[in-house]
């Protein structure tokens, strides 16, 4: 009797399995690689990757029930802040991670159902505001929830957020291991890693479930899954939950990462961010996710390196912000790629044949 | 008893900008079925606009009675510029896309168009010149100024002059066709496309009078302004009825009270545990509520989908 | 068991001024196929919309299997049993004809989330019975062998039968046919023909709309004809054909059996 995941591996063609023992080896020396430029260029990997994490989350919302949540990030501060008030000296709480973790994913889709209920059933472009608000009400709410009783700590934000810690194993702090020094960052490396194995298995067995095409045929054509006997309303809600409980539990390990929340993190522009991995990767086809996550997450740091110096070089001074420059790329990618590419950077298979056989068509 | 009407009379000015902004997204989803996102960004760039262009009016020295219309006249020329641009380029292409597809674009649009204001004027709060010698009366107790006064006086006769256009002229009479079904107006003669980019300059128009307003009211601008009042005056759309003229009116003179009230009073409900920052929050509790309620909105018709 | 089906009690539907359905009442029995005929615009789609839940009848109501059905969520219809095609196609146009049908094995499956996070052995098992009875319909229908094509791009003739398919994987004891036979040439007609009659073979009641008269005439046990309406005569074929009012109400209009 072999291993499942053994057996799986087996069950691959050659090409495919060298392909992912590849990508694993690299995923796996990338934090030690990263680690050779300083401590800062695992921090940036870690959030990259805590970004496909929340891409993947929201891609179950938008890429696979056609639900468009801009307010995701609400759920993620939802997530957040149940770890900051639960693990930190703000009450004296510290609990446990594996309290914490579900109690902030219950808490996110709690919200998403309280949310989702009354808005589901209406046309998609109200549910898109009704989500942007609610985004905002919980970042008034956190900014204000600080008089007259002192529960989120206003704008100043939670400090000294208790790390994730198995025991007397820290995240944070630094471990030998073979004569070799992990790093904290390094080590929520490979959590997080963990956890997105973890969220694109559930990914791509959700899509690939009675589930998974439910959510398909609604997106396609509502009326007629409804016709065949699909519940569209309860399964959209199940899609705006499980969206949302990711998002919480993403929420808390960003918490616990940098030992520090604050409001500020969860702008409606953190949800369009979000939104724009996946749907600038590809919406609903898992790797097209991944890459618009990794792309968008790099995006910022890559112009931060080259943008300043360029124009330093260029003009003597700085012209355009990295900051406001990054936020035009990601507009402008938006209005181009919904022009020219509607399906996003790398489609599903089946989409770009559609494509391809498109132009044929018309040649 | 003073406060009631006191903030009833501050919900009903603001109210009136709402509405203003309101007619905008009301009119270009009544007719193509689209929440234009950047709409809001359209009446920040109107109210910077404004904002520059008083500032070099001045210069010239002009008086402010010459220079205040003027520079609303630049604000309106530059935003129907852009709310036809926005249409032409952005969104005409994907006229036939997928429902998300032009939503996302016109989230796209509202960054870009953010940002680029942020680039142009800046990131700082920029003060609007007061326009006229602010007069304060005051009726039972409650105060009200000469500029809120004239804010709802512009508001209404522009609105009343959206009603005559779209009930009295022959282009109104398409836009009242095309809303109710393009594809037929379309084969009836109606030329949609011009329609369509008519919806959108006579919105923008408003918009710009809008910012205008909106900065002289407040006297400061900044160019994250569009982003809370869009959301709002779509609110207000909702509330009234979405795709309906005199429902945008009422959705945002309601929505004004509404917040205004609440925010007087929020305090007392309480037992002061939210205080007057949380009067963002209605607005949005409002939205949940009608679209729970009533989605169709006080004056819109339940319309079923077609199978 | 009684022998009827499904009886409609005076079911009455308006948009605005228009009179879509009258008082509408027609009983259908068990194992026949049932015509609902008329000129356009009688109110034949809008009956089909009612009792399927797409549209909450003014007055009235149906019976169905001797329960009241609740008329207000289409997919309860299917949960009971009533299968319906659409008049303009209906498909997941980005889904391969294979998972077409598979979805419409939604309502008798039931395999959750957990199910399909763990992949559990009855989700497997049940996975691979979904697709099984998904492939065998295909072959019912005759397009077993455009299975892995996305829906779009079927022939017309195939996409109605993609939605007949989909339609019988709901196992539904009364499947409600929309115009299955606008567009087919004439062989494909024919097909049809024999597709719908094994169906009824198969024990499942039909109810059928459809214009092309000797497709009707060759099928229906009885028919119903609707006028502006309003039902103006319920028969077998035979005396339907001789029925004044059916002739008034045909005259001048050609049936399109193009
Ligand atoms: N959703 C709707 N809104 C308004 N009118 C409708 C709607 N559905 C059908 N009608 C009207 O009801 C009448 C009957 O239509 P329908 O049931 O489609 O006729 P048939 O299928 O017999 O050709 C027509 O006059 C049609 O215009
Ligand atoms: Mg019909």
């Amino acid at each position: 009797m072999r291993h499942p995941i053994l057996r799986a591996l087996l069950r691959l063609s050659r090409h495919k399995a060298l392909l992912l023992l590849g990508g694993g080896a690299i995923l796996l020396a990338l934090p030690f690689v990263a680690m050779l430029g300083g401590q800062a260029w695992v921090r940036i990997l870690d959030l990259a990757i805590l970004y496909v994490f929340l891409a993947l989350g929201l891609n179950i919302v938008v890429g696979f029930a056609g639900l468009l949540d801009l307010g995701y990030i609400a759920f993620y501060a939802v997530g957040a802040y149940t770890w900051a008030l639960l693990a930190s000296p703000h009450f004296g709480l510290h609990l446990p991670f594996w309290v914490i973790l579900p109690i902030g994913a219950l808490l996110a889709c709690l919200f998403g159902v309280l949310l989702g209920a009354p808005t589901l059933r209406l046309r998609g472009d109200y549910l898109a505001i009704v989500t942007l608000g609610f985004g905002e009400i919980i970042r008034i709410f956190l900014n204000n929830l600080n008089a007259p009783v002192n529960i989120t700590n206003g704008p100043q934000g939670i400090t000294l957020i208790d790390p994730v810690k198995f025991g007397a194993f820290s995240f944070s702090s630094r471990t030998e291991i073979f004569g070799y020094t992990l790093v904290g960052p390094q080590k929520y490396y490979f959590l997080l890693l963990a956890l997105c194995v973890l969220v694109v298995g559930i990914n791509y067995r959700l899509q690939h479930s009675r589930i998974g095409r439910a959510w398909q045929a609604i997106r396609e054509d509502e009326i007629a899954a409804k016709a065949v006997g699909i519940d569209t309303r309860n399964m959209k809600l199940l899609a705006f939950a499980m969206g949302a409980s990711f998002g919480g539990i993403a929420g808390g390990i960003y918490a616990a990462m940098q030992g520090f929340v604050s409001p500020e993190s969860f702008s409606l522009i953190e949800s369009i961010m979000v939104l724009a991995m996946v749907v600038l990767g590809g919406m609903g086809h898992i790797p097209g996710v991944i890459l618009g996550a990794v792309l968008l997450a790099v995006l910022p740091e890559a112009l931060r390196f080259a943008v300043l110096p360029v124009q330093q070089a260029l003009f003597g001074k700085v012209l355009v912000d990295p900051e406001s420059l990054r936020m035009l790329i990601f507009g402008l990618a938006l209005v181009l790629v919904m022009r020219f590419r509607p399906q996003g950077l790398w489609p599903s298979p089946e989409r770009k044949r559609e494509l391809l056989a498109g132009q044929e068509g018309r040649t | 008893m003073d406060t009631l009407l006191q903030q009833l009379i501050n919900g009903i000015v603001q109210g009136s900008i709402y509405a203003l902004v309101a007619l905008g997204y009301t009119m270009v989803y009544g007719i193509m079925g689209l929440i234009n996102f950047a709409h809001g960004e359209v009446v920040m760039i109107g109210a910077m606009v404004a904002i520059s262009a008083l500032g070099a009016l001045m210069a010239l020295g002009l008086p402010m009675g010459l220079a205040a219309p003027l520079a609303l006249a630049a604000a309106m020329l530059v935003c129907m510029g852009l709310g036809a641009g926005l249409e032409r380029i952005a969104y005409r292409p994907l006229r036939n896309a997928p429902r998300l597809t032009p939503l996302i674009t016109a989230i796209g649009m509202s960054i870009i168009l953010q940002n680029l204001a942020m680039m142009i004027w800046s990131r700082n709060y920029l003060t609007f010149p007061s326009l006229i010698e602010k007069v304060s009366f005051e009726v039972a107790g409650a105060h009200f100024s000469n500029v809120q006064a004239l804010i709802v006086v512009l508001a209404g006769l522009s609105m009343a002059g959206l009603l005559l256009l779209v009930y009295r002229t022959r282009l109104g009479m398409a836009m009242r066709a095309t809303s109710q079904n393009l594809a037929v107006a379309r084969l009836m003669g109606v030329d949609v496309d011009r329609v369509i980019a008519a919806a959108f300059i006579i919105g923008s128009a408003m918009g710009a009078l809008a910012g205008f307003m909106v900065g002289a009211y407040y006297e400061i601008a900044h160019y994250q302004m569009g982003f809370m009042l869009g959301l709002k005056a779509f609110t207000a759309a909702v509330l009234g009825g979405i795709g309906n003229l005199a429902g945008a009116m009422l959705g945002g003179l309601l929505l004004g009270i509404i917040e205004a009230l609440g925010a007087g009073y929020i305090g007392d409900l309480t037992g002061g545990f939210l205080g007057s920052h949380y009067q963002d929050i209605f607005a949005f509790v409002v939205l949940i509520g009608v679209l729970m309620f009533r989605p169709s909105g006080l004056l819109g018709e339940k319309t079923g989908e077609r199978a | 068991m009684s022998e009827v089906l499904l009886e409609a009690r005076e079911v009455s539907k308006r948009f605005g001024g228009v009179k879509a359905l009258t008082g509408v009442s027609l009983t259908i029995r068990r194992g026949e196929i049932y015509g609902l005929i008329g000129p356009n615009g009688a109110g034949k789609t809008t009956f089909f919309n009612c009792l399927t839940g797409l549209y909450v009848p003014d007055g009235g109501g149906f019976v169905f299997d001797g329960q009241p059905l609740q008329a207000d969520a289409p997919q309860k219809a299917a949960v009971r049993g009533i299968a319906r095609t659409f008049q303009n196609i209906r498909l997941f146009p980005e889904m391969t004809a294979l998972e077409n049908v598979m979805v419409g094995r939604h309502v008798r499956t039931c395999a959750g989330v957990l199910g399909a996070m763990l992949r559990t052995r009855a989700t497997q098992l049940e996975e691979a019975r979904i697709r099984r009875r998904a492939e065998e319909l295909l072959y019912y229908v005759g397009i077993a062998d455009r299975a892995g094509d996305l829906a779009r791009n079927l022939s017309y003739g195939d996409q109605r039968r993609l939605e007949i398919a989909r339609a019988l994987a709901t196992e539904p004891r009364l499947l409600c046919l929309d115009e299955p036979a606008a567009g087919m040439n004439g062989a494909e007609t024919e097909a049809l023909k024999g597709l719908i009659d094994g169906i009824r073979q198969d024990g499942i009641t039909v109810l059928l709309i459809e214009h092309d008269m000797k497709l009707v005439m060759g099928l229906c046990d009885r028919l119903a004809v609707l006028d502006y309406g309003q039902k103006i005569c319920e028969d077998v074929p035979a005396v339907v054909q001789k029925d004044k009012r059916v002739i008034e109400a045909y005259l001048g209009e050609v049936p399109e059996d193009a």
